[in-house]
């Protein structure tokens, strides 16, 4: 069997798998739903990297700006 | 100054997340492993009856593995919401050995778990067994990149401050991986995961023998399971006993809240419960030596000279040298571009004091205490719980060798009430090892409150709160399909083994 061979192989191995599911069924469904919790809904709207958007000098500034004027808060 | 309010609800928050992560974690590793030992005796003894037994215990993990899978990817949310001056400052350390994990976990399950669970009948019969025991040996090594990050973070080694980038940069990545507080943890961990899916096996065993269903697949599955149990727990004393050299040498605030010790010594006692103690115990326990010396919390705060002379600085000599790093991190960052004599004294200065970095943050020196109520009592209830249940384990075997567990019904409830009991002794580990080395993110290097980022408290309250009904709906939701699965059990027709247990196909065939 060439490589090609191999890989519709698995393929279908991981196909027949999926549809002849039985109990496992309902946890792929549960699995999706909580999958579309954490990045469609928290990770959208709840959980944006203060960071996200800058670039590494600006993430470097923000950060030492932040430590240094808590370390004066701390005085 | 920030909001202590919000330093308490990020710690919180994170803190919900971590104990909801580790319902579902260890049960995955102990399972893993008696699935396969089980699986192990099917190939080898070439009887159905085992091939049976393992697949309705694949099936159980199955269901635990399907609603815990993502739940520690919540918690890399939080580092970077939540906790952003810290994953920031970390740098690589952190990172690298987390991409690893991920990296490794997502081919790991795309691969062992999906021939584990798909490749019945499809698959040679060694071809699976192997990826059953890759499927567990796959979980631990994925477990081990999550140990690591937290052993640098009790422990940090391996790394240099690079104040430019407001960073540690890592220069000797074998230092990081074979950090010794990061390997006892591993093993301590992975092993209390094995007596956590052996308590969990014996429970629903006992509660099919009380049921008087599937005798023989109940009395199968509690000889495996009490077997592996009693071996990963003797295993896990062993690794406790590495894990208390480790904090006494690395952490010792932590041992000395543990212990409730506010003055040391040599032949300093354990304390068992307050007011009962043994004497010698503790400096055992912490040096391997009854006259060894241990620190008490007032010697750690005021300094003392250690019996072979080493002088440990008082809290307010940290402080005086955190406040110099700190200073000198100021004025390196002024002078970089326009002064770079002053900027490399400043430097020089910095790297001379840099392992006192975090202490330049602590106002008062009794913030270096951690809430000692909470790491002593955990502490009791972990070793406690660890030792009743090694004695269950034990009765439970010989019992069952004695062919005598049908008969003892107090013995078969007490197992199954045991399964809450050894997930408290999980957490109260956990909540010692955490609770204990606060104020700390990043030992001795940035407390929690340099470490937490700049939110509001009512948005991280708010997430606190989405969590709680989140997490709950789904640990409802799993414990559901878990006792339907139980109570459908594996349907062993007949006593003799050979008789068809559909319910325990494991389904995916």
């Amino acid at each position: 069997m060439g490589f090609s061979g191999r890989m519709v192989s698995v393929w279908r191995f991981y196909v027949d798998g999926f549809r002849n599911m039985t109990w496992g069924k309902p946890l792929w469904y549960l699995i999706i739903l909580k999958l579309v919790i954490l990045f469609a809904v928290l990770r959208v709207f709840f959980f944006q990297p203060v960071l996200a958007g800058k670039t590494d000098e600006e993430k470097s500034d923000h950060v030492g700006t932040e430590l240094a004027v808590r370390a004066a808060d701390a005085e | 100054m920030v909001d202590t309010a919000l330093i308490g609800w990020s710690r919180a928050q994170f803190a919900l997340t971590a104990c909801y992560h580790w319902v579902f974690v260890p049960l995955t590793l102990g399972l893993a492993v008696i699935m396969a030992v089980m699986e192990t005796l099917y190939v080898v003894k070439k009887d159905e009856f085992w091939k049976r037994t393992a697949k309705f215990w694949q099936k159980i993990f199955g269901i635990n593995f399907a609603v815990g899978i993502a739940t520690g990817i919540i918690l890399e949310f939080e580092f970077g919401t939540n906790w952003s001056n810290y994953s920031w400052f970390v740098g690589d350390i952190f990172g690298a050995p987390l991409a690893i994990e991920g990296i490794f976990a997502f081919f790991m399950e795309a691969t062992f778990v999906a021939v584990m669970f798909f490749g019945w009948n499809k698959v040679g019969r060694k071809f699976h067994l192997a990826a059953t025991w890759l499927t567990g040996i796959g979980a631990s090594i994925s477990a081990l990149w999550i140990l690591v990050a937290n052993g640098w973070m009790q422990h940090p080694v391996g790394m240099e401050f690079n104040p430019d980038t407001v960073r540690h940069e890592m220069v000797d990545f074998w230092a990081v991986v074979s950090n010794p507080v990061a390997i006892s943890k591993f093993f301590h961990s992975v092993l209390s995961g094995w007596m956590t899916g052996s308590v969990f096996v014996i429970g629903i065993s006992c509660w099919y023998l009380l049921k008087k269903r599937e005798i023989r697949f109940a009395k199968a599955s509690i000889r495996v399971a009490s077997a592996v149990g009693i071996i990963g727990t003797l295993a896990v004393m062993f690794t406790g006993d590495s894990s208390a050299l480790h904090v006494a040498k690395y952490q010792p605030m932590k041992l000395a809240a543990a212990e409730g010790l506010e003055d040391g010594g040599p032949r300093a006692p354990f304390s068992i419960v307050p007011g009962v103690e043994i004497p010698g115990m503790l400096s055992i326990l912490a040096t391997h030596d009854i006259d060894g010396f241990v620190p008490g919390i007032n010697d750690l705060l005021d300094g003392y000279v250690a019996p072979d002379g080493t002088e440990v600085l008082s809290a307010e000599a940290k402080k005086e040298r955190g406040d110099m790093a700190l200073a000198a991190f100021k004025a390196y960052r002024e002078n970089r571009e326009t002064d770079p004599a002053a900027a490399a004294e400043a430097k020089k200065v910095l790297e001379e004091n840099v392992e006192y970095f975090g202490y330049g943050y602590i106002d008062d020196k009794e913030e270096l205490v951690p809430d000692v109520w909470l790491v002593y009592w955990p502490f009791r209830i972990m070793v406690g719980l660890g030792c009743f249940l090694l004695l269950l384990m034990i009765l439970v075997l010989w019992f069952e060798r004695k062919n005598r567990i049908e008969k003892m019904r107090w013995l078969q409830w007490v197992s199954l009430c045991s399964i809450p009991l050894v997930y408290m002794a999980g957490q109260a580990g956990w909540i010692v090892a955490e609770v204990g080395r606060q104020p700390w993110a990043i030992q001795d290097l940035l407390p929690v409150k340099a470490a937490v980022s700049s939110l509001s408290k009512g948005a991280v309250m708010t997430t606190f709160f989405i969590f709680v009904a989140v997490f709950t709906l789904f640990l409802v939701i799993e414990i559901r399909i878990m006792i339907n699965a139980v109570r459908k059990g594996p349907e062993t027709g007949a006593e003799d083994g050979t008789a068809a247990v559909e319910g325990a196909q494991a389904g995916d065939r």
